[in-house]
């Protein structure tokens, strides 16, 4: 599924600068390749003509928001990190933990072109005075891990890693730390934990990362689609970026879309920042033979269920949060008709109520009560009152509420399918009138 | 100072606190359950949201947590704000949800934080119908009962474990609604202070085992306000007692000594106060018998207080001359008592000479080097630390708390440079990382301060006198030199010196327990080139063994060998022994030689010692739970400890007085006088009047008469229970409750027990809705601060008077001899103390004895741990199995504190000890050689 269903003779350097390498075959594009097609070229320039400060400034005039899903712009990122001659370099941390439910861009991105994931850190590395790189990549990605090692092997004995990055007396390297399978290391503040040994709970802010993140250091944290975009930005320029998007969305460059589900192609296409949910589904060939599609949820587990009426939006982060959704990760799972509302919403609230890291009271005890509330109504066994409990649960994980965004993300699918599907739920209350659940999914399964 | 609006009210508060600080210090409840008033805000539980307005138009407002929320000038907030509150009661809910509903037989059960806290926000429906996750246990040893079902998750206990104690043996594991705390396997916990889960907990999760196996509901104990006996700290406790019992010992908050945390041998240590074989009649002991069968076991016969006080007074009289040995584990009242019957120049202060002269010697050196003592509070405000000689956690291990508080408020400044709040635990921890604080610890054994140390250094005890004038002569070159010093040594007493000088309150730290003067001197040395070199705001801790040592050395006095010289000679010939055994402090042929030679020996204790089964008439007396009287801490303070309870109301055979009463008696029975009634006041006044360092206990305790609206203050909670059945074994008829007439205190509910009025003598803490010790917030200034009456206990030490000059006896490098070995008492937490090593718990606890070596010493000559060692000296040899120790010097060999062997091993005067060393027993042939 993590494949990109554009062809090559579409993907030209100049609309698709994340993907215009790949091969139609998924091979990976190695060193010398990537070279001769202009690798790391934006490391030579910005090594020549940037200074950190100048780097920065260019990133934050891209308007570069964070792929990861919170859409927070990296060059505002970069310029609230502590950096200065007087100042300790610390760390740039790519958050390649990707176990969003439904998402699999980074990993095409690191399994087929790891070199623009590491050019993109050096340039981070450079623009926030960085002494060291680590690639927190989700334990499962067994390919990618030995394909960013490999390109890291190759990178330091061509130049571009290690004591002295290409003759230009500066000193960057990137090293790579395997995950060992929590949802929450997705968090920029438990992914240092994590890296730094201590249990993957999220930490509080203030200090934020860029003050004092890993082992105390500043440190940036970014999403793998976010450093691939850095390379292109310094290459073209800002404009440049901003103008990929043309006027589909204020938001510059181009997105990894994708689609999960029941559809006839599921994939991943890189196309411009704004395109529409329509669109994307198209390209996937619409819902399979005999299906209709219900709802979708437009970026990962974490964001709410939209419904077909929403499709001619713009996928891209302020449009979809004016729905009380989110864009998220903008990997789009669609959910078709023969589907149980109730069934997936408890396989989500599973999810995430497993994934708690268990710090703080309302996600580690109230997402394990919703999902048995959630599979009493599935089974039919739900009482008076459980919907209202349930909406009155996913309010009380609001934001603010919890310590960090985990139970916000996992209570926007459960507000969002009893909001627009509460007649399914309401036919899992014992004694009420209406048929059983369509298609449930099997508990603890997907 | 801001100015925050709650609910309609203004209050002045602190701008650097965050929000539920400051409404608790207000006197406002807000629940909470993960922050702690001495562990600072995490933000985990969620328990404490407040709805917070931007200003006083906003009517909407959002939650925040308040103890993660900062306190802003002219902030609105709301408690009582309806959404908080349902919040507050969702949160309750959630923590429920797998909270077991057994509180009628969870022995945490009435001073529950979480039943206080689930009542305060009202929530009494389950709505929860599913089954609840549950746990299984482990065993954490003899102290800690593990009951992991209860648990609500609020990562309490491994933050005190870890971040606050530096244990490593307590964590979280698992993940969501399945975090289990506990040790990775089954097995004793490993810290030092384990004892504070069961108060930091605030829920049955962790529980005093020691309780547990005479187990009574905190309502229905009796307790008083109380100074632990087991050790020279000083710190406060609440004993709990029933039926004549000992039950638990629980923290009582004093802000300038102990704060909320005890150790775990002053916690579970009180075993010794219920033992089965304790003397409870005086007894009378015949002297050719005794002799003859030398059973010390033996009881001997009875004898009813008259017949028991004139028969001694007849021996005392025949004997004519007699000394009196006080003892530095007795009151200052009793001591007192004892040097008015014998007169002051027949007053020995029943320790042995070398030891007095050291503790002497610290008196001057805490009066005279500039540096002033600090309380454990400052400890833990001081910014460098040089520990010589001391293995505090061993020693004195509630200080070694406060020193690791010391290096841990060095993340607290960092983060406030930054703004980050000092009490934003999390946050600290984030920003201090492994910070380097200037600790030095200068040990003969690696200790588990060690890792948040700046340096170590293993050695002998001369040799670390002599690092020690090293550092003095690299702080002010006026201090003498030290000859033949190594490279590696200078440079670190230059790297300490430089240190100490960058600091602004640098803390040198020294003491006892090595017996050691240079130690001593060196420590003394440093503390006056730091006030040469104008650290005024410096410090200097001397750690003393015992709990009155330093009282008994300000009382002043002879030592144990004059005593025994006096006996020996023939110069006294009757003697009286107030709880010491002298058996523990010279040798055993010694002793027996002097007490042989006395013609009456009479011993008060409460303990069957060597000592008592000499004594010709033995008195009951009272241990610190039946007695009253006052201490004198290693800082100076001289506490006040209350008697906890009546031993004759409920065992009506007891005999138990205070030593202080028998020695009353005794004099007045001696002058043929008739008696009159003595009161503790009349006794702290003698004290007071007797020099003027004790003038300031005439203000230190309230006298007899105090009283609140007209009250005594009440010793029981109000609701106590079974007061008239309680004795109906024994008659039906219900006694009046026995009268204490020495102390304001009541035996009985009846009485003050309330926190309004300001008072210092708090024998429990509870207030309206707050049963749990987190009661303690109704008594204090502002949480975590200092009672508001002042905290209890008076500084005796004087102001410091700068005199005398740098001490030119600096010690020769020890050389390594190939025949002999250094011979060094380490000192030790469970086993080194007299008293608490007769508490099953404590015994159950501690380390086999063995002979420590170090370990390269110990492959060498082929002996491997456990094996067992004889170590033989001039004239005694003791046979230990061996221990490979952690870090101890080549050529140093460490016998355990207060073992029977190192009794057998030490010299006389504690003094610098040589002996040698073979594998086996003693006849066997094999010596080794270092």
């Amino acid at each position: 599924m993590s494949r990109i269903l554009q062809s090559a003779s579409e993907r030209q350097p100049e609309t698709h600068p994340l993907t215009w390498r790949l091969h139609d075959d998924e091979s990976p594009v190695l060193l010398q390749e990537y070279r001769d097609k202009g690798g790391f070229e934006a490391v030579t320039k910005a090594l020549a003509e940037h200074t950190y400060e100048s780097l920065t400034e260019e990133v934050k005039t891209a308007n570069l928001r964070g792929r990861g899903g919170a859409g927070f712009s990296a060059g505002m990122k970069w310029s609230l990190t502590v950096k200065g001659e007087d100042k300790p370099r610390g760390y740039i941390v790519c958050n390649a933990d990707e176990m969003e439910p439904g998402t699999f861009k980074d990993r095409l991105l690191m399994e087929q072109q790891p070199h623009l994931l590491i050019e993109g850190m050096i340039l981070a590395g450079f623009a926030n005075r960085a002494k060291q790189g680590y690639i927190f990549l989700r334990g499962e990605y067994h390919l990618a891990a030995a394909r960013i090692q490999q390109a890291l092997a190759d990178a330091r004995a061509d130049g571009w890693l290690g004591g002295d990055v290409r003759g230009s007396g500066w000193d960057f390297d990137i090293a790579l730390h395997t995950g060992a399978g929590r949802y929450i290391c997705g968090e920029e503040t438990a992914l240092i934990n994590s890296l730094e040994g201590k249990r993957a709970n999220p930490r509080s802010k203030p200090p934020f990362p860029g003050q004092s993140g890993a082992w105390g250091l500043p440190t940036v944290v970014n999403n793998v689609e976010t450093l691939c975009n850095v390379p292109s930005i310094v290459s073209h320029g800002a404009d440049w970026f901003q103008a990929l998007s043309g006027n589909l969305s204020d938001d510059g460059g181009t997105k990894l879309y994708g689609v999960s589900g029941k559809v006839k192609h599921p994939g991943l296409w890189e196309l411009p920042m704004g395109t529409t949910g329509r669109e994307i589904l198209e390209r996937a060939g619409g819902m399979r033979d005999g299906l209709t599609l219900k709802s979708w949820l437009p970026g990962g587990g974490s964001t709410g269920f939209l419904l077909p009426e929403h499709l001619d939006l713009a996928l891209d982060f302020d449009t979809i949060g004016n729905t009380g959704s989110r864009m998220g990760t903008g990997l789009l799972t669609v959910v078709a008709d023969t589907q149980s509302m109730v069934s997936l919403t408890r396989n989500l609230e599973e999810f995430f109520a497993r994934e708690s890291c268990g710090w703080c009271t309302p996600c580690r005890d109230g997402l394990p009560w919703s999902v048995k509330l959630l599979r009493a109504l599935e089974s039919g066994k739900g009482e008076a009152g459980d919907i209202a409990l349930l909406e009155q649960m996913a309010r009380d994980l609001g934001p603010g509420k919890t310590f960090c965004a985990h139970a916000p993300g996992a209570a926007m699918p459960l507000s969002s399918a009893i909001h627009y599907f509460r007649d399914e739920f309401e036919r899992g209350v014992a004694h009420s009138q209406g048929k059983a659940h369509a298609d449930p999914i099997p508990v603890g399964g997907v | 100072m801001a100015t925050i609006h709650v609910d309609g009210q203004d209050y002045e508060v602190e701008q650097s606190d965050n929000l539920l600080h400051a409404c608790l210090s207000l006197g406002l409840d807000i629940p909470y359950f993960c922050w702690h008033p001495a562990m600072g805000s995490v933000g985990a539980c969620r328990q404490c949201a407040v709805k917070q307005y931007k200003d006083a138009d906003d009517d909407r407002g959002m939650l925040v947590m308040s103890c993660m929320a900062p306190v802003k000038d002219d902030a609105y907030i709301s408690i009582d704000d309806e959404e908080a509150k349902t919040f507050r009661q969702t949160v309750i809910e959630w923590l429920m949800v797998n909270h077991p509903h057994d509180c009628p037989v969870c022995e945490e059960g009435g001073h529950c934080h979480l039943q206080d806290m689930t009542v305060m926000t009202g929530h009494d429906r389950r709505r929860y119908r599913f089954r609840k996750r549950t746990h299984r246990n482990q065993n954490l040893g003899p102290f800690i009962a593990h009951e992991m079902n209860r648990c609500i998750t609020c990562y309490r206990c491994t933050r005190f474990y870890q971040d606050y104690a530096g244990g490593e043996d307590l964590g979280a594991f698992g993940a969501h609604d399945n975090i289990y705390f506990g040790r990775h396997q089954d097995g004793t916990l490993e810290s030092e202070f384990s004892g504070n889960l069961t108060e930091v907990c605030p829920t049955g999760v962790f529980t005093d085992q020691t309780h547990s196996d005479h187990y009574t509901r905190k309502w229905d104990l009796q307790f008083a306000p109380s100074v632990c006996h087991q050790c020279a700290s000083g710190c406060n406790i609440s004993p709990g007692e029933r039926y004549g019992d000992i039950r638990r010992i629980e923290n009582r908050y004093n802000g300038d000594v102990n704060g909320y945390f005890l150790c775990d041998r002053g916690r579970f240590g009180y075993g010794y106060v219920n033992r089965y074989d304790r003397p409870t009649r005086p007894e009378r002991r015949d002297r050719t018998q005794a002799s003859k069968t030398a059973t010390r076991e033996t009881a001997g016969t009875l004898l009813e207080i008259d017949e028991a006080l004139d028969r001694a007074a007849d021996g005392l009289r025949d004997a004519g001359d007699i000394i009196g040995i006080g003892s530095p584990r007795a009151s200052l009242e009793s001591n007192h008592r004892l040097r008015e019957l014998v007169g002051a120049g027949n007053f020995s202060t029943g320790i042995e000479a070398g030891e007095l002269t050291r503790l002497q010697r610290m008196a001057e050196l805490n009066r005279e080097t500039g540096l002033a003592t600090p309380s454990l509070r400052e400890i833990e405000h001081c910014d460098a630390i040089l520990v010589l000689g001391e293995d505090l956690l061993q020693s004195a291990a509630r200080v070694a708390l406060s020193v690791r508080q010391a290096v841990r408020a060095k993340g607290v400044a960092m983060s406030e440079a930054r703004d980050v709040p000092g009490w934003n635990a999390e946050a600290v921890k984030t920003i201090a990382q492994d910070a380097g604080y200037p600790l030095y610890l200068a040990t003969p054994e690696a200790s588990k301060l060690d890792a948040i140390s700046a340096g170590t250094w293993r050695a002998a005890p001369e040799e670390i006198a002599r690092l020690g004038f090293a550092v003095a002569h690299a702080l002010d070159p006026t201090a003498p030199g030290v000859d033949a010093l190594d490279d590696a040594t200078a440079a670190l007493a230059e790297r300490i010196a430089d240190d100490l000088l960058a600091a602004e309150r640098p803390l040198v730290i020294a003491g006892e327990s090595l017996g050691s003067m240079a130690i001593l001197e060196a420590a003394g040395s440093v503390a006056r080139a730091l006030h040469r070199r104008q650290k005024t705001q410096g410090a200097l801790t001397l750690i003393r063994r015992e709990a009155n040592s330093v009282g008994l050395e300000m009382l002043g006095g002879e030592s144990l060998d004059w005593a025994l010289e006096r006996l020996e000679s023939g110069a006294a010939k009757g003697v009286v022994i107030l709880e010491n055994d002298l058996y523990v402090r010279l040798p055993a042929e010694r002793v027996d030689r002097a007490l042989t030679r006395a013609s009456s020996v009479v011993v008060l204790d409460h303990q069957r010692t060597p000592t008592w089964a000499r004594a010709d008439i033995g008195l009951p007396a009272g241990t610190f739970a039946e007695s009253d009287g006052t201490l004198v801490s290693l800082e100076g303070r001289a506490q006040r400890f209350y008697q906890v309870f009546d031993p004759s109301y409920l065992r009506p055979d007891t005999r138990i007085r205070e030593s202080w009463r028998w020695l009353h008696a005794l004099a007045a029975t001696l002058a043929r006088q008739p008696m009159e009634t003595v009161l503790l006041d009349d006794l702290t006044e003698a004290v007071a009047q007797s020099a003027p360092v004790f003038a300031p206990l005439a203000q230190n305790a309230p006298e007899a008469l105090f009283r609140i609206h007209g009250l005594k203050l009440a010793r029981e909670p109000h609701r106590y229970s079974g007061r008239t059945a309680m004795r109906a074994n024994l008659d039906v008829n219900e006694p009046r409750a026995p009268v204490d007439l020495d102390t304001p205190f009541a035996f009985s509910m009846e009485g003050y027990s309330g926190y309004r009025e300001p008072r210092r003598e708090v024998a429990f803490a509870w207030a309206p809705g707050w049963n749990s010790p987190q009661a303690w917030n109704k008594f204090q200034d502002e949480v975590g601060g200092h009672l508001r009456a002042g905290d209890p206990g008076v500084r005796l030490f004087p102001a410091p008077v700068v005199s005398g000059d740098y001490c030119e006896a600096i010690p020769a490098a020890v050389a390594t001899r190939d025949d002999r070995w250094r011979v060094i008492e380490l000192p030790r937490l469970f086993g080194g103390d007299e008293m608490s090593r007769r508490a099953a718990p404590i015994q159950a606890r501690m380390a086999p004895e063995a002979l420590a070596l170090n370990a390269d010493d110990a492959e060498r000559l082929g002996i491997e741990a456990g094996m067992p060692v004889t170590l033989t000296l001039d004239d005694a040899a003791v046979t230990l199995p061996a221990r490979l120790g952690t870090g101890l010097p080549c050529g140093v060999i460490g016998l355990p504190a207060g073992s029977a062997a190192s009794l057998a091993a030490r010299p006389a005067d504690r003094g610098e000890c040589w002996g040698r060393v073979s594998i086996g027993e003693p006849d066997s042939t094999g010596e080794a050689r270092p």
